[in-house]
């Protein structure tokens, strides 16, 4: 066995999933053929609230290659309700979330009925001579409308309001009372933010694969939660657990879009039991857009005061966020995971944190890159701008003023949460030097002055976040379902090469590398040598899955931990090996010796020894395999400074990012490149929601960009070169020092964006500008009129055909 | 992707695809590059009972020297177009048009004329081909006919084209050593046209002798700015005669009457720079 030389954590290597993701060699979920395989096609309404009054199978039951056409009625007694683990109060309105709509629909895009066919042609073909009776509800789409309660989504609950959840720092002793602060404030500014709604528009559309042979249960899934599906689909159908399988293959991308148990899996299940065949369900890019869950939705009112120097006291968040239909899986939960983060890095003296969960007639919502967070530190760093501005302070100089400061750390806020460790001043100050801040902010001067056509605007953002999901007392506290701990186990195979089970489920992020090269390090075995399983509950029995940046945080910590017990033993037996004492045993390089002597015994031998066990020590097991599981303490918490410089060109309302910094501090570091590209993705994703992408909806609840003719997702040519830099503060809370990067460009990035916009044009009169912040209505903002709310002007194409007609 | 069931056709010369289509009836479609029909099929918003693919047509693709203008062959893909010599020389706007759509891969599958017979109003060729008054060139059962781009374009995704004829060739008369220029706005590199602003200007001795403006995606198809046209010729080639010309390419306080107004002042500076 070699050892290796320099250090793998740290080390820029390619991923080694790539090789098999771009030549096409893996096998998606859709890639995959069963004998006697049935293929299910999905009716969806095309209505947002109505009562079925008649669905006539007939003629699609007649036609050519078809099984089975099923209603809701069909499933009325068996399927039961699709769970939501988050019940955020005791009180909270749950209303039933069947699979398939049985009486009621209650979004467009709502299952009505399936068809099961010998091929997905046949099936689709079917689809269309399915004919549904509608009698039409009224439809409830504005928030605020909503909590009147005039017309209600689900009638039974009585009301729209979902649940009202509060936290208050001076109920919580973590601070002072928050109108008291306010009463007092030398200044009050109170401005209302919407968080437009957003679609998580992952690659690989979602699929499901279900067998059944003798009893026993196998689900495919492009999944990012195998394990609490395959709990969660027990619980729901009363399968046995133990005669359930998830398998997670090869997974194209979620960003928490496919942190779900969805009907569509759920109902495959069902099908599959009910028919004894295979059968498998691949969705449309339309029909992903028409019923995957979609993110954000809020409308948030902020009130802070502050004293005429800057410096900050109260902050008080009011929230409106929209549910949707239905509650999915962590659909209440998601607000709340921002309610932390408002007061993000500053040093308030009170806190109110009052959100109001709303249901309407659309898709429901539910986790979206970030969740919770972008929608906090959007707000807050908006304020952070709106008050600069009110009191013409440098916008810089008023975050610096009220900034926990590096020396302060460990720092317990407002909000209650323990930040163990960080450093904005020297994130800043990396990120002013890179951006060039005060040569740019002489250009906006030269521009102002000369009245250019084309304004430069400068924005900031000075984030931290909640990552590393999550220590399960937290959860436990917060009313959440299920525990934050993950689990790793490795396997030392006899010639040396070593297996690693782990508990979460890339979909796109790179585990494989990134175990491996933690686990080099720890064993001193090649890179090459190590194999990442994962996504199969045969394989890895137990695990959290992937989401809320967790994975490296809790579940690589997890992994040390495993490393740490296979050593233990290996140095146990190795010492027996070579007959001394324990405490006279080096490990270095992958390779025990004898302090002070020659006498060495590779891992390899040793692990040789445990498997053969021909002489072991004592008691000792044969096999050199461990298993950890790891329940964090803290969250960890990255931050770092964003700055985004914008021309806005006057005449026709289009943005321009001319330069984009971002200097981020993530912790200890394992792979620089996969930590590059989280940070290049996300940036893309937060950039999107300031800029371009917006779910909207018609006055009759039907959702108008369900494709991505008119979804604007932003390519490589829309976004200009980022320049990354990081600064290093470890996190005190997991052994690999490392914090998170999932998330952190999404999260930071959106107000940075929003920033500079307004910064260009606020000497025009500008005051605010809805995301996205498209070049109409930049323009209408420039003229000083109102924003319509309507949406945009038809921009051609396919954006000029009503997209909503068909769904195959 | 999933459309409805179609029956295939591929014919090898124009008149078998003008039989072919007369016998399939009014519910057949000519497929071309597939660029606009694909899509339309996949969300089933058309269900034709048979596809004519024109593909093996080679007769229709190419650009040839007509004397004093170009033949485009209708099934000339926007990647040959922007690197045909005869279209950088005699319709440089052609090129400058074509060089804005959508991406790479589209270019290689997308036709010149399939743009033109899908006619949407956001379709990037439909305003030059209006401007430099070009002339479809179309085949049916009656044997040829010539319609002027202007009375071809009809109305949304409608066009003069009757259900069993094809386009073969676009005549576009030489603009040779015209300036020209494609002002187009679009939200994200794949999205089309908010608006978007064609023009080809004949500059001698500093004057404009003409001018053509077409504008993308303001109306239910391309829209000549014929008062835009007129007003400019005669006039100095200069940014203030350019800007008081422009102002004439729409009288309305919408966005896109202001777009349309900033777009052609900018396509018209740039065409005579």
């Amino acid at each position: 066995m070699t050892a290796t030389a320099e250090p793998e954590v740290g080390k820029a290597r390619l991923r080694k999933e790539d090789a098999r993701l771009i030549t096409g060699q893996t096998r998606w979920t859709d890639n995959i053929r069963l004998t006697g395989m049935l293929h299910m096609a999905v009716l969806r309404s095309p209505v947002a609230h109505a009562r079925i009054t008649n669905i006539d199978v007939s003629r699609a039951t007649a036609m050519p290659g078809i099984a089975l056409v099923l209603t809701g009625e069909d499933f009325a007694a068996e399927q039961g309700s699709l769970p939501c683990a988050w019940p955020i109060t005791e009180d909270m309105k749950s209303p039933a979330a069947p699979a398939i709509a049985v009486d009621t629909v209650n979004f467009a895009g709502e299952i009505v009925a399936l068809v099961i066919a010998d091929s997905a042609y046949h099936a689709a073909d079917a689809l269309e001579a399915i004919d549904v009776d509608y009698e039409d509800l009224p439809v409830v789409l504005d928030l605020e409308e909503a909590l009147r309660d005039n017309d209600l989504v689900h009638a039974d609950l009585g009301t729209n309001k979902c649940a009202t959840w509060v936290f208050d720092s001076a109920e919580a002793g973590s601070g002072t009372n928050v109108e008291d602060e306010i009463a007092a404030a030398e200044v009050v500014i109170e401005r209302t933010f919407r968080q437009q709604r957003l679609i998580p528009a992952f690659m690989e559309p979602r699929s499901v694969v279900v067998d059944c042979t003798a009893g026993m249960y196998t689900v495919w899934s492009a999944t990012q939660i195998p394990h609490i599906l395959r709990w969660m689909l027990s619980a729901v159908t009363g399968i046995s657990e133990h005669k359930l399988r998830v398998i997670a293959p090869d997974v194209g991308g979620g960003f928490g879009g496919k942190l779900q148990v969805t009907p569509e899996e759920l109902l495959c299940l069902l099908v599959a039991r009910r028919m004894n065949r295979p059968v498998k369900w691949t969705e449309s890019r339309t029909e992903s857009m028409l019923s995957a869950h979609h993110g954000r939705d809020q409308l948030q009112k902020i009130t802070m005061s502050a004293r005429r120097d800057g410096t900050v006291t109260g902050l008080k968040v009011e929230l409106l966020a929209d549910m949707g239909a239905y509650l999915r899986l962590v659909t209440p939960g998601v607000p709340i995971l921002g309610a932390f983060m408002f007061n993000a890095i500053y040093k308030f003296a009170a806190y109110r944190f009052v959100c109001t969960n709303v249901f309407t007639n659309k898709v429901p919502t539910d986790a979206y890159r970030g969740a919770g967070r972008p929608e906090a530190t959007f707000a807050i760093e908006r304020m952070m701008d709106e008050l600069a501005v009110e009191l013409d302070i440098e916008p810089m100089k008023i975050r610096e003023k009220n900034w926990i400061r590096h020396e302060e750390f460990p720092f317990t806020t407002v909000a209650g949460l323990t930040y163990d460790s960080g450093n904005y001043e020297a994130a800043t100050a990396r990120a002013m030097e890179l951006f060039g801040y005060d040569e740019l902010r002489e250009e906006q001067a030269r521009r102002r002055e000369s009245g250019d056509v084309v304004q430069l605007g400068i924005g900031i953002s000075t984030y931290t976040e909640m990552c590393g999901l999550a220590p399960s007392r937290v959860l436990g506290a917060l009313r959440y379902g299920a525990g934050g701990w993950e689990t790793a186990s490795i396997r030392m195979l006899p010639t040396g090469k070593v297996e690693v089970i782990t508990g979460t489920s890339p979909h796109g992020q790179g585990h494989e590398t990134v175990w491996s090269q933690i686990v080099a390090d720890k064993l001193g075995v090649p890179f090459e040598d190590v194999e990442v399983l994962h996504g199969d509950t045969a394989t890895s029995h137990k695990g959290m899955d992937s989401y809320g940046s967790r994975s490296l945080a809790v579940g690589g910590t997890a992994l040390v931990h495993a490393a740490d017990k296979v050593l233990a033993k290996a140095r146990t037996l190795a010492a027996h090996m070579m007959e001394c004492d324990e405490a006279d045993v080096e490990f270095t390089s992958g390779s025990f010796s004898v302090r002070g002597t020659s006498t060495a015994r590779t891992l390899g031998d040793v692990v040789l020894a445990a498997h053969v066990a021909h002489d072991l020590p004592e008691g000792m097991e044969p096999g050199m395999d461990a298993d950890a599981t790891y329940d964090p303490d803290n969250f960890s918490y990255p931050h770092g400074t964003h700055l985004c410089a914008a021309e806005v060109d006057t005449e026709t309302g289009m943005v321009k990012i001319v330069r984009y910094v971002a200097v981020d501090d993530v912790g200890t570091v394992v792979n620089p490149l996969i930590v590059d590209g989280q940070v290049h993705g996300g940036l893309a994703q937060g950039i999107a929601q300031a800029l371009y992408e917006e779910a909207t909806h018609d006055e009759m609840g039907t959702l108008t960009t369900a494709t991505f003719a008119d979804y604007l997702v932003p390519c490589a040519a829309d976004l200009p070169a980022f320049l990354t830099d990081r600064t290093t503060t470890p996190a005190t809370s997991n052994p690999l020092g490392a914090k998170g990067v999932g998330e952190a460009g999404t999260i930071a990035s959106t107000p940075a964006v929003v920033n500079s916009v307004l910064d260009a044009l606020r000497h025009l009169g500008v005051r605010d500008i809805e995301m996205p912040m498209s070049p109409e209505r930049v323009w209408t903002a420039l003229q000083g009129r109102e924003d319509s709310g309507a949406g945009e002007v038809a921009a051609g194409g396919l954006g000029s055909i009503d997209a909503q007609g068909g769904q195959s | 992707m999933i459309p409805a069931d179609f029956k295939y056709l591929f014919p090898s010369t124009v008149d078998e695809a003008v039989r072919m289509l007369a016998e399939e009836g009014e519910d057949a479609k000519v497929i071309a590059g597939g660029q606009s029909l694909v899509p339309v099929l996949r969300m089933r918003l058309a269900a034709p009972t048979a596809l004519i693919d024109i593909g093996g047509l080679t007769e229709l693709t190419g650009v040839r020297d007509d004397g004093d203008s170009l033949l485009i062959g209708a099934m000339t893909t926007h990647y040959e177009v922007q690197r045909d010599h005869l279209v950088q020389d005699h319709a440089l706007l052609l090129r400058l048009v074509t060089d804005t759509i959508a991406d790479p891969q589209i270019r290689h599958r997308g036709t010149f004329g399939g743009s033109l017979c899908h006619a949407d109003p956001a379709g990037d060729l439909l305003a030059p081909v209006l401007a430099l008054d070009a002339v479809m060139v179309i085949a049916g059962p009656g044997g040829r006919r010539e319609v002027s781009a202007a009375e071809f374009f009809v109305d949304y995704f409608t066009t003069a084209l009757a259900p069993d004829e094809i386009l073969l060739d676009v005549r576009v008369p030489k603009y040779t050593g015209w300036g020209a220029h494609y002002e187009k706005l679009n939200r994200v590199a794949q999205a089309w046209s908010i608006v978007a602003v064609a023009a080809a200007v004949q500059v001698r001795d500093g004057t404009i002798a003409a001018a053509r403006v077409g504008l993308t995606n303001v109306g239910s198809g391309p829209v000549r700015a014929t008062d835009v046209e007129s007003a400019l010729v005669g006039l100095p080639a200069t940014a203030e005669s350019i800007s008081a010309a422009a102002g004439r390419a729409s009288s309305g306080d919408g966005y896109k009457d202001n777009l349309a107004r900033v777009l052609t002042g900018r396509a018209l500076t740039a065409a005579v720079g």
